[in-house]
């Protein structure tokens, strides 16, 4: 699977227009997918996961930050994921599986927020990124 | 069988009543053939679907999705007996249309995302939770009798 040069246009385009609110909608996938996939939360087991909690806002911007610098770097997805890979495989060790519910989860945010933006081949092109991401992020798991 | 709270039933059955079942089930089907490219394999005989745009305006795509859509509701007033509901089109998909039940979770979640699309302020995060017990509870029941 790769991304396109009209998937490329198309995810800058979208990041572009969300500004400084990728961490506003990157918080609320994560409180989405805590909601609708409850095993996700047990990688949290201390935390207050309630919707407006303080840890999931800052987590959110952490999150909204990596997919910016992945979109920065389109080019070249392990390259850029490089760091956070090992650090999900080796330290937090996150089963692939929920960056896919994640994903999905992103993706009904973003469905939300720019009705008139999220055509089907934008939900094409976002969903291919964000698969290719997920690769990224797995390809240092052993 | 999918365990919903009262609230969650009324949530669902709400938003549900705001939706244009027709009109949906073309959308989250066409969306589904889009997005995920290869689910086309069961449709080589619906004519064009060479681009986003022939996919979203075929006839034959809106028509089976709101077939499709349409069945997917009779579901929601069944939410006691799913595997029963749906186990005649279960053996179906199964016997005569050799569906892989990995294209029912992605065309649930097609039906989410489509529902966040046009009822965006409505689906709240319970409201998606409590619809993807839904989805994950039909895909289950037209699985059930695979063999």
């Amino acid at each position: 699977m790769e991304l396109s040069a009209a998937d490329q246009a198309a995810v800058r385009a979208l990041w572009k227009k969300m500004g400084t609110n990728v961490g506003v909608y990157a918080t609320e996938a994560l409180e989405r997918t805590f909601l609708a996939f409850p095993s996700t939360k047990t990688y949290f087991p201390h935390w207050n996961l309630s919707i407006g909690s303080a840890q999931v806002k800052a987590l959110g911007q952490k999150v909204a930050d990596a997919l910016t610098l992945a979109v920065d770097q389109l080019y070249d997805l392990p390259g850029a994921l490089s760091a956070l890979s090992d650090l999900h495989a080796h330290k937090l060790r996150v089963d692939p599986a929920n960056f896919h519910l994640l994903g999905h989860c992103l993706l009904v945010t973003l469905a939300r927020h720019y009705p008139g933006d999220f055509s089907p081949a934008m939900q094409a092109s976002l969903d291919k990124f964000l698969s290719l991401v997920t690769s990224a992020l797995t390809s240092k798991y052993s | 069988m999918v365990h919903l709270s009262n609230e969650e039933k009324a949530a669902v059955t709400s938003l549900w009543g705001k939706v244009n079942v027709e009109e949906t089930g073309g959308e989250a089907l066409g969306r589904l053939l889009v997005v995920y490219p290869w689910t086309q394999r069961f449709f080589e005989h619906f004519g064009d679907l060479s681009s986003p745009s022939a996919i979203m305006g075929n006839p034959k795509v809106k028509a089976h999705g709101a077939k499709v859509l349409a069945s997917f509701s009779e579901g929601l007033n069944h939410l006691d007996n799913l595997k029963g509901t749906f186990a005649k089109l279960s053996e179906l998909h199964c016997d005569k249309l050799h569906v892989d039940p990995e294209n029912f979770r992605l065309l649930g979640n097609v039906i989410v995302i489509v529902l966040a699309h046009h009822h965006g302020h409505d689906l709240t995060p319970t409201v998606q939770a409590a619809f993807q017990k839904v989805v994950a509870g039909v895909a289950h029941a037209l699985g059930h009798k695979y063999h």
